[in-house]
């Protein structure tokens, strides 16, 4: 277990922010409803009695998760069509009152090309800023509510950097007010509590893969009595609001997946809180002149670390990772095959060089302390190689002699 | 998504750093574009002698300045200077086609010291084509 040997067998995945594994208890849930019990739900001979058992336990498990009604859940295909239909179900079913949207300039592009969709169809929409770590100011929200808003939509918690926005404020602003909120919790969910009630929720977008379901499955919590337009039509399934036959075993894996994770979340939070408060100050000792991107501590998620390493591009590190059997992230352009890095980055008023230079390395239950150990063994040593080779680098170095 | 040619130069790049007293020194690119190459010559006999670069940029960036490195050392100037993206991406087994902007990078460098040696030696610069110029004035430095 030493020497090369040791490098090229060892794997370590810090990309769970991208997408998790389904967990094999989750898989054996799920199993029975392929091929086994495999009837429409719909269909009223006895044969399809357990898949709407199993739809109805789903159901409940999320529930129960959100503190919300089993009324209030509706299963959708992932993330991306939640957020679609919580931004067009409510523009287009609120016109009467207003055409205004108010989101903020650090959405997910589920969110931000919905909002491109709308603005294209007469709607209004306010893009709010964010502080240099990532957080939404509460009274430029606060300004930006006008007679005419029908929807505020602010991610829980930010894919990129990590940042949790103050979402109870936002619900109890937008509740005295009288506007629609949407929270994107696709990041949020399973790692940090979330209850819709106290919060002043009225719809929250969630995804299974990121908790270790399985993909392509998703739920929009949509509060009682709150009015929505469809954004699937075709039968009457899910109480007539989102047709297309059940993906019923992946609905049964996303609800245990998520009755999993919420089981574990306060050990979970501790446990990769303190993971990634260690590997983040064992990065800031061994390597000179990096920054840390998004907020510390409670504002953070605890499986999300973000870092700009001055004069290396993140392209560059995440293949120099890979070889090293490390699997991460970057917000660089480079990666995305566009001259403009990320929406995310910029957003937060960070340079064009240190955007480049970004890396994202996100955590999961599978995250031992040995893989902290062997990113800090690893990453310093290509960071310094990397550096040696760079231009940028050099003229920064130049840079601070002449500060001196 | 990388030929291993191009894994193997990011890799393993050749002819990297710096020639102290270079005859001519080319820099291209800039940190909006995030991608940034600075090259190194020595000529004698009007025959590239020695070339080192240093780049910073994603994979492709890298692995094409290692490899337009490595096709004109020992070339005449004259030769180097034809030297297109497109037969650093050949020789690199392909690259995808958004990634071919990063390998204009190398070409564009190589051209740069070489117009710097031009200057320095009294001699009209050479005039880039104009579809190049165009790219470059994008990523002008
Ligand atoms: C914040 C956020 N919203 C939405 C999505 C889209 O979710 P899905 O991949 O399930 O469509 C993602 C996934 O990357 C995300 O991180
Ligand atoms: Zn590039």
């Amino acid at each position: 277990m030493k020497g090369r040997e040791y490098v090229m067998t060892r794997k370590v995945y810090m990309d769970n922010a991208a997408t998790t594994y389904t967990s094999p208890e989750v898989l054996e849930e799920m199993l029975p409803y392929f091929s086994e019990s495999f009837g429409n739900p719909s269909s009223i001979y006895s044969f399809s009695e357990r898949n709407k058992k199993a739809l109805s336990k789903a159901r409940q498990q999320v529930a129960n998760a959100l503190n919300a009604d089993p009324d209030e859940i509706f299963f959708t295909s992932g993330g991306t069509e939640s957020d679609n239909w919580a931004l067009k179900g409510i523009a287009f079913s609120h016109n009467g009152k207003g055409n205004h949207i108010i989101t903020t300039r650090i959405e997910h592009h589920a969110i931000l090309h919905s909002a491109d969709f709308l603005e294209k169809n007469g709607f209004d929409v306010t893009y709010i800023g964010v502080d240099d770590k990532g957080r939404i100011d509460l009274s430029e929200l606060e300004r930006s509510i006008k007679d005419k808003t029908i929807l505020v939509s602010v991610m829980f918690a930010n894919n990129e950097v990590g940042t949790i926005q103050p979402i109870r404020e936002i619900g109890s602003l937008c509740r005295e007010r009288g506007v629609v909120f949407h929270t994107d919790a696709v990041q949020a969910m399973g790692h940090v509590p979330i209850d819709v009630r106290e919060m002043n929720i009225d719809l929250l977008s969630l995804s299974a893969h990121k908790f270790h379901g399985p993909k392509g499955v998703g739920a929009l919590f949509i509060r009682k009595g709150l009015r929505i337009e469809n954004l699937m039509h075709g039968g009457g399934q899910e109480k007539g609001r989102r047709a297309s036959t059940e993906n019923v075993p992946g609905i049964v894996g996303l609800g245990k997946a998520l009755e999993i994770s919420c089981s574990k979340l306060p050990e979970e939070h501790l446990r990769l809180s303190s993971i990634r408060d260690r590997l983040i100050n064992g990065i800031k000792d061994a390597v000179p002149h990096v920054k840390l991107n998004g907020a510390d501590g409670a504002e953070r998620l605890p499986n999300n670390i973000n870092f700009s390493f001055i004069g290396v591009e993140g392209e560059t590190l995440l293949f120099d990772l890979d070889g090293a059997g490390i699997s991460a992230s970057t917000g660089s352009a480079c990666s995305s095959g566009s001259l403009e890095p990320s929406h995310v980055l910029m957003s937060l008023g960070m340079d064009h060089a240190m955007a480049h230079g970004s890396l994202r390395l996100s955590m999961g239950e599978s995250t031992s302390e040995e893989d902290v150990d062997y990113v800090l063994e690893v990453l310093p040593e290509i960071v310094r190689k990397r550096r040696e080779m760079s231009p940028l680098w050099e003229d920064y170095l130049k840079k601070l002699e002449e500060v001196k | 998504m990388y030929s291993e040619k191009v894994m193997d130069h990011f890799r393993n790049p050749r002819n990297v750093g710096e020639i102290e007293n270079a005859d001519g020194i080319g820099e291209v690119g800039n940190p909006k574009c995030g991608d940034i190459m600075k090259v190194y010559i020595k000529v004698n006999d009007d025959v590239i002698e020695d070339i080192k670069f240093k780049t910073f940029g994603c994979a492709s960036a890298i692995a094409s300045s290692s490899m337009a490195t490595e096709m004109v050392k020992g070339k005449k100037v004259r030769d180097a200077w034809e030297l297109t993206n497109r037969a650093v991406a050949e020789a690199l087994d392909g690259l995808p086609p958004v990634k071919m902007h990063c390998s204009l990078l190398a070409e564009g460098a190589i051209h740069s010291a070489i117009n710097d040696y031009r200057n320095r030696n009294g001699l009209e610069p050479w005039e880039e084509d104009k579809v190049h110029k165009a790219v470059m004035e994008e990523h002008a430095h």
